[in-house]
């Protein structure tokens, strides 16, 4: 069934697939970060207890989502690896971790700013906060692990390893409003048939949670494809690419020229 | 001039070469401060009572980790061999080292406290008095610890046993510390505390230098 | 349009401070990861271009080398 993804276990094709998927991303995720942030900031309806603060909401669900995703999608990348020995599943899974560390510390700051007037305190030690806080540290574990070894293939299985432990954080993370007393309230949008957030104020969130997910989509791509660099550095394709693009940079340039004599 | 400026820029220049050595202690210095909520008790007046000890233990804990490595990279490439017979003062190399060591180590502890007292509710007069406090305290623990790393700069095991040297000699320090920031809690004045804590560090910045110098000399044959 | 003027939309109901603090960090956090991403790639087929050349300049003078002797 998966036959398809094969082909992409090669680095020269996931750099080709990440070529050719960049533009949609970056293009989707500013299109739809655009609509949905204007949408929500100047058009939405005010919430009635919370006034014009609740507006944060269209950053700080969909980057907490997103930031769970995230780590669920390096979990998968880095089981893909172990199981079939692919290097482009390791190379994806570091290449994911930053943005979603990024999206996890987004979630993390505009959730204390949004709790500051809401609780009247910047941080609670609550079950979700606390639990999305152990998320930030897992990011920042998976990190550091990858970067402590010089053979990046290593590197690769004990990240990946260490990815793999801490997705039991996810449904913790999840649940945390259910099986604990938290100050956090319970989710918003899990229920399909009948969401508790009126439909005015969920498309804005919708389209920005689409727009959070393009733009994750598109760093991903230019940090595989730097991840693809660095470790291909000596193959032929990577040269004559790096070659191609100092040769378009500077055409008049005596160092390209002595570039074209040498190659 | 320009030797020691020359050390100053190589240490530097090392120390973000190699920026997971330096952000390791500052993540194990924010796990440490998390797991005492988790541990204790999120209760906000409960964490604003232990905050300022938390804070500080954890700083002494992490700087203990960061310490190890003012010495051994120079150690491993024959650097510090070269440093001990060019001739050149060795207080004044250790004293070069140390400030840049402390340079890189200890100002993004100071950058991350805010957050750290936001996580332990701390109130805004506590959080300036334990600036200060670590402002003048950091510096003493750099100082003082040189001294220990320089012992134990060539061995194998050091790291467990630098910890166990250098923790009883850094009590007073957070004894001090601490007791300057529970007098903020309390709207006291602490100057006292500040002006012992900065006492110590006159003298470790006077006094030290020599005390590395004669630990490497010791611990380098 | 939820606000009557401009002012009003600055303001967001008395939130100003919260909102635009979260908007801005956000922006400035996506900016920095998307920004370091490209600048890491520039650099790295520089990197690749650079060594290439060392490599070609190391096979020439050993060429050279063996050419003399």
């Amino acid at each position: 069934m998966w036959k398809w993804l094969h082909p992409y276990a090669k680095t020269e094709r996931a750099y080709q697939l990440c070529l050719t998927l960049q533009p949609w991303f970056w293009v989707g995720a500013l299109a739809c970060l655009s609509v949905g942030t204007v949408w929500g900031l100047a058009f939405a309806p005010q919430d009635y207890q919370q006034g014009d603060s609740f507006r944060i909401i269209y950053i700080h669900v969909p980057s907490a989502i997103l930031s769970m995703g995230t780590y669920v999608a390096m979990a998968i990348a880095a089981l893909v690896g172990m199981v079939w020995q692919w290097r482009t599943a390791y190379m994806s899974m570091i290449a994911m971790a930053p943005i979603g560390a990024v999206m996890t510390f987004i979630a993390l700051f505009t959730g204390a700013a949004w709790g500051k007037p809401m609780w009247g305190a910047w941080w609670v030690w609550d079950a979700r906060l606390t639990s999305e806080l152990i998320l930030l540290f897992l990011y920042m574990g998976v990190i550091a692990l990858y970067g402590a070894f010089e053979d990046k293939q290593q590197a690769g299985k004990a990240a990946g390893v260490m990815a793999l432990v801490g997705v039991v954080n996810i449904p913790i993370i999840h649940y945390s409003v259910e099986w604990w007393n938290t100050l956090h309230q319970g989710a918003t949008i899990s229920k399909f048939d009948n969401p508790s957030i009126a439909p005015e104020m969920l498309w804005p969130l919708l389209i920005n949670l689409l727009g959070f997910a393009f733009f994750i989509g598109a760093v991903t791509t230019v940090r595989l494809r730097n991840e693809i660099v660095l470790r291909e550095m000596h193959r032929p394709w990577v040269q004559a690419l790096a070659m191609n693009k100092a040769l378009n940079q500077q055409p008049g340039d005596a160092a390209t020229a002595s570039l074209k004599e040498g190659s | 001039m320009s030797l020691y400026q020359g050390i100053f820029k190589r240490d530097m220049q090392v120390a973000f070469k190699q920026k997971a050595e330096l952000v390791q202690p500052l993540m194990f210095l924010l796990m440490v401060v998390t797991l005492f909520p988790l541990g204790v008790s999120p209760s906000p007046d409960t964490l604003q009572r232990i905050g300022p000890g938390v804070i500080w233990i954890a700083a002494i804990l992490s700087s203990l980790m960061a310490m190890e490595r003012l010495f051994r990279d120079d150690f491993q490439d024959g650097a510090l061999e070269q440093y001990m017979l060019s001739g050149m003062p060795l207080p004044a190399v250790s004293a070069v080292k140390v400030a840049a060591h402390w340079l890189v180590s200890f100002v993004p502890l100071l950058l991350l406290s805010p957050l750290l007292a936001m996580f332990l509710n701390l109130t805004v007069d506590m959080y300036i008095a334990l600036v200060l406090t670590l402002i003048l305290g950091t510096p003493l623990l750099s100082l003082i610890g040189a001294i220990a790393v320089g012992l134990t700069v060539g061995l194998q095991k050091g790291g467990v046993l630098l910890a166990l040297l250098l923790i009883p000699v850094f009590i007073p320090l957070l004894i001090f510390a601490t007791s300057a920031v529970d007098s903020a809690a309390l709207q006291l004045p602490y100057h006292a505390q500040l002006a012992i804590i900065a006492a110590m560090l006159l003298l470790a910045a006077a006094l030290s230098p020599f005390a590395i110098a004669y630990s490497l000399k010791v611990s380098q044959n | 349009m939820q606000f009557e003027s401009f002012a009003d939309f600055l303001n967001m109901g008395g939130y100003a401070f919260y909102v635009w603090l979260s908007f801005g960090v956000t922006l400035l956090a996506m900016g920095i990861i998307a920004i370091q991403s490209f600048s890491k790639h520039r650099d790295l087929l520089k990197q690749v271009v650079v060594e290439k050349e060392r490599k070609a300049r190391i096979k020439k003078a050993r060429q050279q080398q063996q050419d003399n002797t």
